[in-house]
């Protein structure tokens, strides 16, 4: 037992001591409080104080300029006087806009002069100012009160409400949709990643022919465990950091822009935070629990089989036929997190597919955020334990055998006749 | 006391036999050379007494133990498909091959500086395998294979792949390290690399062990009786031996190579030549190993 943990200690330590993973480690969650930080900085300059100056020459006579983005400045006379005015500053103003006399049924005419090129924003701004106002003038000449066509926009808010144990908890579907599709999506991503490194880690071994030094120490199968466990160690430590991480630093961006995350004032928030709140309203420890559960539990059963085949061939090259079936699962229920999991979490064949060991990882966090009843989750684990057991012996049976043959050609037969071979 | 006693070890593969019913029995404090072609099963066999595979039958004993896993820590090896971690460090690398051998850190410390500093390459402790030499590598491996202070080392194919230079070393050490009372086995297929070093043999072929012994037995039993004399003035047989062959070299010079009879010794076949000839050299022909080994071969295949 004693040399699992050597070799655990020194898998962990060849990993976290590369530049890589401090790089990754370090980089990844500044992503999280970045994105949180543009969101906020985009919305908050969208109110900000600095109106730019439009001129206007009316002609029509019909319109009041307000617009809260910008501050109007009048002009008279001619379109040609105004547009000497409105081009002589230094200071390049926004626009001006010209309205000529027109028919408040035909409008046309209208322009926006600008001495730089007006942003598509500030086009639909002023145009919808416009006709706002040309809509009320013709309500007017309808005998149409405000009042009436108030009462007739009626808008409905659904809020959708899921039982769990007796209690009802809100969802909220997008923001449920977005976190399994996320989780889903990020547990393929390491699961691959670190699978794909065992499998490299094995051929080296094997390349470099150190191997049997090794194994004239420890059983092959500690061997291989060790590499297994020693690589989920490094992951964990990376998750424990990308948490810690993510949540001060996003919480500090939060904190620095001013925005309380409060479960209130999400339900009616129409604004671009609405799903940072709404975020927040998730049972977050459970998620990142079953998160951490599900990962080490799929890393396990692919990383054994990710083994094998990293035992059995030579280069990696060789290792591409033996991946695709592993790898098929996988896909599997990556491509189901879209197109049934998510959304449709209660369905049978997303029950299946999140208690099916090879694919429960990725399909469980699909369906985690929508909520799942406890004995399903239980279930699920226990057969992700099982099914890790069963491929760890399956792997350690090929592995034993693998790592001692070089330049043989292997398919799967070989591979059927390593696994039946007596010690 | 026996270093290792292999009986009735088979080993049987899908398709063929690697070992058949192989006994061998290595005396402590000798290098003992396991010899044979390649494929005759020395791997197999070095294998199962490393506890890499397990035999389908038979015993191992170590010093007198049935093999456990625990002995994994008396014995080093020097497997014929070695390497080093290439992106390790030396020193990291060393520690970490003698902890798996079931040293402490600290003990595994100090004898690793005690063979840096004895091969004189102390400041190789923080370069990366992958940066050294082959030769430097060979080094390294070799102290891996040692520095547990092993009392029985493995070493298969040792001089394949190790440059002269390595070679001698190796085998200067290996000699020191018999000296101090360990046990060496050497596998090899290229029998006249190791025939001098050697105390005792065993000949495998075809998965099963075809002759045993101490050098010394082993050449007297397979003794030709043949020698070679170098003489000048030509001579005819007599009733003590007969010629092979005779060949005048230059004036009346001659090298002549004759068979002795069986129950005549060495002295007297030499006062014969003394009384006919005048003797200037009279070596006799020790067939070699891979003759004998050849000369089994040969003579199994007539059965």
């Amino acid at each position: 037992m004693n040399k699992i943990f050597l070799i655990i200690e020194r898998e962990f330590l060849n990993r976290v001591g590369k530049k890589s993973f401090l790089v990754a480690t370090i980089l990844i969650p500044l992503i999280f409080p970045a994105i949180t930080f543009l969101l906020i900085y985009i919305d908050k300059q969208s109110k900000s104080d600095t109106k730019e100056l439009v001129y206007y020459l009316d002609e029509s006579k019909l319109f009041t300029m307000d617009n809260s983005k910008y501050t109007f400045v009048p002009l008279t006379g001619p379109l040609d006087s105004a547009k000497a005015t409105y081009y002589k500053p230094q200071k390049k103003d926004l626009a001006l806009l010209y309205i000529p006399k027109i028919d408040i049924d035909k409008p046309s005419g209208i322009r926006l002069y600008g001495a730089r090129p007006i942003n598509f924003e500030d086009e639909r701004e002023i145009s919808s100012m416009l006709t706002d106002q040309l809509r009320d003038i013709k309500m007017k000449r309808a005998h149409i009160r405000q009042s009436t066509l108030d009462s007739l926009d009626s808008k409905i808010q659904i809020e959708t409400l899921v039982n769990e144990g007796g209690t009802e908890r809100k969802s909220d579907s997008v923001v449920v949709r977005v976190v399994g599709f996320t989780f889903g999506i990020l547990m393929y991503t390491f699961i691959f990643i670190y699978g794909a490194q065992i499998m490299q880690g094995i051929i080296e071994e094997k390349t470099s022919k150190v191997v049997e030094v090794i194994i004239s120490s420890v059983r092959p199968f500690q061997l291989m465990m060790g590499k297994i466990l020693g690589l989920a160690t490094v992951g964990l430590l990376q998750f424990l950091i990308w948490i810690i991480l993510i949540t001060t630093l996003t919480g500090l961006v939060i904190n620095f822009a001013g925005v309380e995350p409060s479960p209130g004032q999400a339900a009616g928030a129409g604004n671009n935070l609405a799903w940072l709140m709404e975020t927040a309203t998730l049972p977050w420890g459970y998620i990142i629990f079953c998160f951490l559960f599900f990962f080490l539990g799929g890393y396990l059963i692919y990383g054994a089989l990710f083994a094998a085949v990293g035992s059995a061939v030579d280069s990696p090259a060789e290792a591409q036929q033996f991946m695709f079936p592993v790898t098929i699962p996988m896909l599997i229920s990556y491509m189901s997190l879209f197109a049934f999991v998510v959304p449709h979490p209660d369905e049978p064949i997303a029950f299946w597919l999140s208690m099916i060991p090879f694919t429960s990882p990725i399909a469980m966090m699909g369906r985690l955020a929508s909520g799942v009843p406890v004995w399903q989750l239980l279930l699920s684990m226990l057969l992700l334990i099982g099914g890790f057991i069963f491929t760890t012996w399956v792997a350690g049976r090929i592995y034993r055998v693998g790592i001692l043959m070089s330049g043989t050609k292997v398919n799967y037969k070989v591979l059927a006749k390593w696994f039946l071979m007596k010690g | 006391m026996e270093a290792l006693t292999a009986s009735g070890i088979t080993k049987q593969y899908a398709q063929h036999t690697a070992l058949k019913n192989v006994n061998i029995t290595i005396p402590e404090k000798t290098i003992y050379g396991l010899l044979g072609p390649n494929g005759a099963g020395k791997t197999t066999l070095i294998r199962i007494i490393n506890q890499i595979i397990t035999p389908d039958a038979g015993q191992i004993t170590i010093f007198g133990e049935p093999l456990k896993p625990e002995h994994i820590g008396v014995i080093g090896y020097l497997p014929e498909e070695r390497g080093l971690y290439k992106k390790l460090k030396v020193g990291d690398q060393l520690v970490y091959l003698a902890r798996l051998k079931g040293l402490s850190k600290k003990d595994a410390l100090t004898r690793i500086k005690y063979w840096l500093e004895k091969f004189e390459i102390k400041d190789w402790w923080n370069k990366k395998v992958e940066d050294l030499s082959k030769g430097m590598a060979q080094k390294v491996q070799f102290i891996s294979t040692v520095m547990h202070e092993p009392r029985l080392i493995i070493l298969d194919e040792p001089f394949s792949g190790f440059d002269p230079v390595n070679a001698q070393l190796i085998t200067r050490e290996i000699l020191a390290l018999k000296e101090k009372g360990s046990t060496i086995i050497f596998s090899t297929h290229r029998m006249e690399t190791v025939e001098d070093l050697c105390d005792h043999i065993a000949l495998i072929n075809k998965s099963e062990k075809i002759l045993e012994g101490s050098k010394k037995e082993v050449k007297q039993r397979y003794r030709t009786h043949t020698f070679s004399v170098d003489h000048k003035g030509s001579f005819n047989a007599n009733g003590n031996y007969e010629i092979i062959s005779q060949r005048p070299v230059e004036d009346n010079f001659y090298h002549t190579t004759l068979k002795a009879k069986q129950d005549i010794t060495t002295n007297q076949l030499l006062s014969d030549l003394i009384g006919v000839t005048e003797v200037h050299s009279f070596i006799e022909k020790i067939p070699t190993m891979s003759e004998i080994f050849i000369g089994l071969v040969k003579g199994e295949s007539h059965e």
